[in-house]
């Protein structure tokens, strides 16, 4: 009680007599705004433009509404059976009325594909079955079993009951090789059909790979730039940032060229004897075309944040260390390396992230097992437009970097990032 | 006064784009040579003869951009050709307008077009063009016998040499169930059952190593010219055009080929839907069917349009009638794509053949 009494005796006042805290903060709030206010635009643009789109995008991931929103009358009789014993003759009428109202309206294909992803052969149950649903009379059960054999089928109607449930662990179970089923329990999709999980390792392992060998391949020719006089090495330097600056789809081809079985480089091969005419080396879709071309690709996103790193250091401290008996190894692994860890850490964060979203390089290298992750979400935007399960696994991967930025943090600190 | 000039063109250029955009339709095809024959046998005369202009734009199938476009409201294509499956599945979907096929010309004897168009080329929502056909083609360099059977192309023994094959689980499956010499009529019957699937993977299985996937109807020409394979599974107009256009020393054979239909359709809230009708009811009459014919060797789905058949556009000597996929001798053992297997299977095998293709 005395204390805060003291407080507020000792509070500075400014002469109009308003607390000098009070004041300040109210100074500071009027920059603060002008401040906000310049990066307006941006913040809008990212949040509109970027940010909210793909949260919308990625709700569509847990969330899919486009058998409740069409089966009106159905869907809540489902929510109440309980996926053992018979349907009911009103779950029939139900599944009629509803039938005959999508084929009014042109819906009924929504959710015939809707439905096929949970049942394969549903599709064209639904549509046939609608095209004749206006004609059949009570009672409904017979007859629709009449049109078609699998409404009997105690495995279509669970089907429909986990379809039903607008918001549904289904794709995301999907999006990590499993099947979310009609009692509530998740189990493993048979082997033949599990892929995603080792496409996601495949991902995490290419990226990894092309990040080790960006880091032996770059850190060199970093050290080579940033030791050489300025001349040079501005000349060499055009050398890293011209492929930089080349288009990533010419780069790409360009590797293509090089590596196919009759290119470039096998012809050299075949030229020094290494391979025979007959037995040219599978350098190109595959896992090993994917590995070089994004390695080269990548590589000047490591050199360049080393490189800016490298020459902030002052060769001062190696001099020193060698005059004081330091060999040139100890002296370089020491103290020369230690000071290079923030350009390695922003290089190779920087690689690595861009490289577990690559997209381009491994659809038209990667062949059959060197496409990653993202060719998969791509496939699923474009041809098989199973947008539900693109957003879940395009969900899963960004938690997946998320928690391996997260352990970045731990492990190397963020701050220690340094881009030059 | 130079001041004035400029606004007086800024103006007439404005009034010149303006009234070009009124009249202008963007039709959406597949690209390479198709493309070009659909050019030079519809596009070139519509044009001519409505004053309107096409735009044309290539895509590689699917109906995303058009569910896109149609979802989002901002429709810029306005006709699209498309596969069979593909036009059922987006008119179940209510994404394409209804086409009504009473208002199509009949043929020049007077049959109605209902009656001319071949089986399925008339849809709800889309009007048919052409018949092309998934067929297999080597080159004639690498081999000293000629491979003539769809057993062959899976014997690498036999016929050494890298193999390029679609990377899509349609027709690559019944290709490889026909491979393994189950005849073209049992191919679906076969498919329907765990035991058929398991085996057209176990046939896929034994070339494997030896295949370059392609994704995109032009690779696969590139593919054999590179030298990157010596057999490869192609679209039949692709290689036919290599072959008369380019010259390239690479035979076909018909033998196993599985036939599919293309489409016209509309995507649903077209600006210039009128406009789109009209483009169709005008490239599907019986000659523009035929005169496509003689740019590519895709079949015309009009049966009026084959006696009409030409020669080749640069070449005289070729007679397209006896290259189209619809001749006795190549439907000797040929299969038409089953759209309505695929619509209900397509999306659990595509996902086993991709998890296959991946292991």
């Amino acid at each position: 009680m005395l204390a805060s009494q003291n407080n507020s005796n000792d509070e500075m006042l400014t002469n109009d007599g308003i607390p000098l805290k009070k004041k300040l903060a109210k100074s500071l709030f009027k920059s603060r705004l002008r401040a906000f206010g310049l990066v307006t635009p941006l913040l809008l643009l990212i949040s509109l433009g970027f940010v909210f789109p793909i949260l919308v995008f990625l709700t569509r991931g847990v969330y899919n509404d486009t058998f409740e929103k069409y089966m009106i009358n159905l869907t809540p009789m489902l929510a109440e059976w309980d996926g053992k014993t018979e349907p009911t003759e009103e779950m029939f009428e139900a599944l009629v009325l509803d039938l005959v109202a999508l084929k009014k309206s042109k819906n009924i294909g929504k959710v015939a594909s809707r439905m096929n992803r949970e049942l394969s052969g549903s599709r064209s149950l639904f549509t046939s079955s609608a095209r004749k649903a206006k004609k059949l009379e009570s009672p409904f059960k017979e007859s629709l079993i009449q049109v078609k054999k699998k409404w009997g089928n105690l495995d279509t109607w669970r089907a429909m009951k986990v379809t039903s449930h607008s918001l549904t662990p289904v794709f995301l179970a999907s999006a990590l090789d499993m099947k979310y089923t009609a009692d509530g329990t998740i189990v493993q999709k048979p082997e033949e059909r599990r892929i995603h999980v080792r496409l996601f390792v495949r991902t995490l392992e290419i990226s990894l790979i092309v990040v080790i060998a960006g880091l032996i391949l770059g850190y060199p020719v970093a050290f080579l730039l940033a030791s050489l006089p300025i001349r040079i090495s501005n000349l060499l330097l055009i050398l890293v940032l011209l492929p930089f600056w080349t288009s990533l789809l010419v780069r790409t081809t360009a590797w293509i060229a090089m590596l196919q079985g009759q290119g470039v480089l096998n012809d050299m091969f075949v030229v020094f004897g290494i391979a025979t005419d007959e037995d040219r080396f599978t350098l190109i879709y595959n896992k090993a075309g994917t590995l070089i071309s994004m390695t080269h690709i990548l590589l000047p996103f490591m050199i360049l944040p080393i490189y800016s790193v490298m020459k902030t250091i002052p060769p001062s401290y190696v001099r020193a260390a060698k005059s004081m008996g330091a060999t040139s190894w100890t002296a370089f692994w020491r103290i020369y390396f230690p000071q290079t860890i923030p350009g390695i850490g922003a290089g190779a964060i920087l690689v690595f992230i861009l490289a577990i979203s690559f997209y381009i390089t491994p659809a038209l290298i990667g062949g059959q097992d060197g496409t990653m992750i993202s060719n998969f979400i791509d496939y699923h935007m474009r041809k098989s437009l199973n947008w539900s399960l693109a957003a879940a696994m395009g969900g899963v991967l960004l938690v997946i970097v998320l928690f391996l930025y997260w352990i970045y943090d731990r492990v190397v600190g963020i701050d220690n990032m340094k881009l030059g | 006064m130079k001041f004035l000039n400029l606004i007086a063109v800024t103006v007439s250029t404005l009034v010149v784009a303006t009234v070009a955009t009124a009249g202008s339709i963007t039709v959406v095809s597949w690209g390479g040579a198709y493309t070009k024959s659909q050019v030079e046998a519809y596009h070139k005369p519509w044009a001519k003869k409505t004053g309107n202009t096409v735009v044309s734009e290539d895509y590689s199938g699917g109906l995303a951009e058009v569910k896109a476009q149609v979802e989002s409201g901002n429709v810029t294509w306005d006709v699209v050709d498309v596969e069979l499956s593909d036009a059922l599945q987006g008119c179940d979907e209510g994404i394409l307008e209804v086409i009504d096929p009473s208002t199509l010309p009949a043929a020049p004897d007077g049959t109605p077009a209902t009656d001319d168009f071949m089986d399925g080329a008339l849809q709800e929502c889309a009007v048919g063009n052409i018949v092309w056909s998934t067929i297999y083609a080597y080159d004639k360099t690498k081999f000293d016998t000629a491979p003539t059977t769809m057993a062959d192309f899976f014997d690498v023994k036999k016929f050494p040499g890298k193999r390029g094959m679609r990377k899509l689980g349609k027709a690559m499956l019944e290709m490889a169930l026909m491979g393994d010499g189950v005849p073209a009529s049992e191919v679906y019957d076969l498919l329907n059952t765990p035991a058929g699937v398991d085996r057209a993977f176990a046939k896929l299985d034994t070339i494997k190593d030896h295949v370059v996937w392609w994704e995109a109807g032009a690779q696969p020409p590139q593919l054999l010219a590179d030298g990157e394979v010596t057999m490869t599974i192609v679209w039949n107009g692709r290689i036919f055009n290599a072959i008369a256009a380019e010259g390239q020393p690479f035979g076909l054979v018909w033998d196993g080929q599985v036939y599919d239909l293309d489409l016209f359709v509309i995507p649903k809230g077209s600006k210039n839907k009128e406009a789109a009708l009209d483009f169709i009811r005008f490239s599907t009459d019986t000659k523009r069917l035929a005169d496509q014919a003689s740019w590519i060797n895709y079949g015309p789905v009009r049966n009026s349009s084959i006696p009409m058949i030409g020669t080749y556009h640069s070449d005289s000597s070729i007679n397209m009638v006896d290259h189209m996929p619809t001749t006795e001798a190549a439907l000797k053992n040929a299969l038409q794509n089953d759209f309505m297997f695929w619509a209900d299977n397509g999306e659990e095998l595509n996902e086993r053949f991709n998890a296959w293709l991946a292991k």
